[in-house]
């Protein structure tokens, strides 16, 4: 018996966590919001996602097969890639649209760096990012109304025959209006009108729950959140950056996202629209991404949300999510290096 | 688990093996020779410096051999063999004490060290050596660790439930010693047995509290205990006396009664054999010096086939290779883990998921570490903590990516000591 005795360093057990679980987990939250896409956009949705998995996972094989270095796809980190970038396209967009962007994630965003851990960017982001310079007219418009329902939610038709974009695009358009004094009193009060019927209740309703034109898995913040509650209670995501993220986009939104002077602003329709939930939860808590010490979670959530919010309020821009989590990725080491958590007794003795 | 399992005195060895290393400093200088007869308590090691402790002999009998043998440490080290008369006669100078009430705080430093008592948990730093604070940090409180280092260690456990004055008496022993006014018996919550028992055993008036304390791996590691009971943390670099505090542990609080009260050096301990292929998982009190492999077939032997055993704990235990290890005095338990138990897989890369940093009790970032510790950027490493990492294991178990954290940090913690011993250029 004594020469099979295992000499290695303690500890001697280990949890029995490991990459594969953390990353399947991550999968299975994302299942709720995947099946609302298919509900919501139907089939299609469905199948753009599946090809985002598979480019996805067949170039991470097919590099790492050339780089010499251990096959790992089936540790389900491509997998989360694919379904990441599925989320942030547009129902309509052409089939090989998903199929550039995985492949681009996953050799640009994350082989070139050496792979998994080692990619200062989230791969899914910056596919995404390729897509919407290279093809900006598919990736903007090429949205598809929810179930029985309109791009905007709302049964105002004479909205989506106007705009023909997302509650956020419409509601920035109309502030856009609303700010712009060379616009016509007929605009104006259109205008005033939409914001208003955007911030109902059956609007904010509809955006919850995700009935309404967007990205494919981006729309539902219910579904979204089903999948985050299960990540957090498996401690695989913490609440710091979400929480963050959430409350400073809140915060800033109520104060100066209004047309008629401060503090008019409607959180409420700034957090469950243009993807913030999806991003929030699922993208800017990207372990790799993202700071590892407490208090640089909540200075990383901080900071998304302050970007999101100026580009979405004085860019006019109706998106946010995506370039704001980019750039704070870019700042991760830094914030990590400065939130270093207080050792252990790096006090003055007391008594 | 062996927590319900009497503490069972194990059977007088034929033949021990016991080296000169026991405790952490320098290892005892033989005093015997080949040849020679000895008794029980009698020396046959003095001590090699002011922190080191003498050896004595565990039965009586003849010195057969002195060489060099496995040691659980690790490695091979000196060690003197005696070979049983199986009359286990105590040596002469071993006799009950009646004046005990009347020791000064010096005569019980020096029956401490004149019985080569070291601390029973794990690290074997010699006891008396502790009882000596510098006059410029005054100690008021004595604690008493009553929360098992480790999972699966029990003998502690044991002691409490089975002699709760023994180790009473040698609690306020040590409180003397160092003139501490207060004495606090931090156990862990989920041994209410153990505090009901103390609890018990303690008289009115007395200036020792028994306090349970949340379990939460490593409450057992000083510093975290002295957060726990006193909220007072220990600098970082610092030792408990910074601020004011000494921290033994059970089995050297019964080491210190034995060797006042009885008169008897440190000849035995509790020592914990567990693990699933362990037929009956046991507590046993035996001679240092008895090997293992004796103890194993007292425990009924393994019923399956071990892939792993390990000196100390799971967490920061040492893997051995042989079976053929005596028990020394720094070893709280024997555990064995199935084939199946030993997980040893490749580390992945660093997800850099942070649960390390959500998990070290010393608040250290362990994934910078493990970075700088690679990249051979040790003063870097040092300066976020690197020498303040008690090696708990806490970071390594939760990693999912199972990443050899602790490993790297010994291997930076060596490059750094060897980098202050030579002065730059
Ligand atoms: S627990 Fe492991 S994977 Fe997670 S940050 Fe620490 S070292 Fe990296
Ligand atoms: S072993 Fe890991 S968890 Fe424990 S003190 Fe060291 S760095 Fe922290």
């Amino acid at each position: 018996m004594q020469e099979h005795l295992v000499v290695s360093a303690s500890p001697h057990i280990r949890d029995d966590v490991s990459v594969r679980k953390v990353m399947y987990s991550v999968v299975i939250a994302m299942v709720p919001a995947i099946i609302g896409s298919v509900y919501f956009y139907g089939l299609r949705a469905l199948f753009l996602t599946l090809l985002a998995c598979a480019a996805a996972v067949l170039t991470e094989a097919v590099i790492q097969k050339l780089r010499g270095v251990p096959v790992a796809v089936t540790d389900g980190s491509a997998l989360v890639t694919g379904i990441l970038l599925a989320f942030n396209i547009p129902p309509g967009v052409p089939w090989w649209i998903p199929v550039v962007g995985s492949i681009f994630a996953i050799a640009i965003g994350k082989q070139v760096f050496g792979g998994l851990g080692y990619n200062p960017l989230n791969p899914a982001l910056l596919g995404r990012a390729f897509l919407l310079a290279s093809w900006p007219v598919h990736m903007t418009t090429k949205w598809l109304p929810g179930r029985g329902g309109t791009l905007s939610g709302l049964s105002l038709s004479e909205i989506d025959v106007l705009t023909q974009a997302t509650p956020l695009a419409i509601m920035n358009s109309a502030r856009a209006i609303i700010s712009d004094p060379a616009s016509t009193t007929h605009q104006t009060v259109q205008a005033v009108k939409v914001v208003a019927h955007l911030g109902s209740s059956d609007a904010i309703a509809n955006l919850f729950i995700g009935n309404v034109g967007g990205c494919i898995g981006e729309t539902s913040a219910l579904l979204l959140l089903i999948g985050a509650a299960y990540l957090m209670f498996k401690h695989y995501i913490s609440w710091r950056i979400p929480a963050a993220y959430i409350m400073t986009v809140a915060v800033l939104t109520s104060v100066f996202g209004g047309t008629s002077g401060l503090f008019t602003g409607n959180a409420l329709f700034h957090i469950l629209s243009g993807g913030l939930i999806l991003g929030a939860f699922f993208m800017a808590t990207d372990m790799v991404t993202s700071p590892v010490t407490p208090r640089g979670m909540l200075v990383f959530g901080v900071g998304c949300g302050i970007l999101t919010t100026v580009i979405r309020l004085i860019g006019g821009y109706p998106e946010g999510v995506s370039y704001s989590i980019l750039l704070m990725n870019i700042a991760t080491p830094l914030i990590d290096g400065r939130t270093r958590p207080k050792k252990f007794g790096e006090v003055k003795p007391s008594g | 688990m062996t927590n319900s399992v009497e503490i069972a005195e194990a059977a007088l060895p034929e033949r021990v093996v016991i080296p000169l290393r026991q405790s952490l400093g320098t290892p005892a200088e033989v005093c015997v020779s080949v040849g020679d007869d000895v008794k029980v308590g009698q020396r046959i090691g003095e001590p090699g410096g002011f922190v080191s402790v003498p050896v004595h002999a565990s039965i009586s009998g003849k010195v057969a051999a002195v060489g060099r043998f496995p040691h659980p440490g690790g490695g091979e080290d000196t060690a003197i063999v005696i070979e049983g008369d199986g009359l286990d006669e105590w040596h002469e100078s071993v006799k009950p004490r009646d004046d005990v009430e009347f020791l000064t705080a010096d005569e019980i430093r020096k029956i401490t060290l004149d019985a080569g008592v070291v601390g029973l948990g794990g690290a074997a730093f010699p006891t008396h050596v502790k009882l000596s604070p510098p006059d410029s940090k005054p100690i008021d409180t004595v604690i008493l660790n009553g929360a098992e280092c480790e999972p699966w260690l029990t003998a502690d456990h044991r002691l409490m439930l089975e002699r709760p004055g023994d180790v009473l008496r040698g609690m306020k022993l040590l409180m003397k010693a160092v003139g501490a006014g207060r004495g606090i018996i931090g156990v862990e919550s989920n041994k209410p047995d153990a505090v009901a028992a103390l609890r018990a055993a303690l008289h009115d008036g007395t200036d020792i509290t028994v306090t349970a304390v949340q379990v939460k791996y490593p409450q057992g590691a000083e510093k975290q205990l002295i957060d726990a009971l006193l909220r007072r943390q220990v600098p970082s670099g610092g030792l408990p006396m910074d601020v004011g505090v000494v921290v033994q542990n059970i089995g050297t609080a019964y080491a210190v009664y034995e060797a006042c009260y009885l008169g008897r050096p440190l000849v035995r301990r509790i020592l914990t054999l567990t693990g699933s292929p362990v037929a009956r998982p046991s507590n046993f009190m035996a001679r240092i010096g008895t090997l293992l492999s004796s103890l194993i077939e007292q425990a009924g032997g393994l019923k399956t086939d071990a892939g792993k055993m390990i000196s100390g704990g799971p967490m920061m235990g040492v893997a051995q290779f042989t079976t053929d290890i005596p028990v020394v005095k720094g070893m709280s338990g024997i555990l064995f883990l199935a084939r199946g138990e030993v997980n040893e897989r490749q580390p992945d890369p660093c997800l850099r998921c942070g649960a390390c940093v959500h998990v070290c009790p010393m608040k250290l970032v362990p994934v910078m570490l493990e970075k700088l510790v690679i990249n051979e950027r040790i003063e870097q490493a040092v300066e976020i903590g690197l020498n303040d990492c008690i090696e708990c294991g806490s970071c390594s178990y939760v990693c999912p990516s199972k990443r050899r954290l602790i490993h790297y940090f010994k291997y930076g913690k060596l490059l750094a000591a060897q980098k202050s011993a030579t002065p730059t250029k």
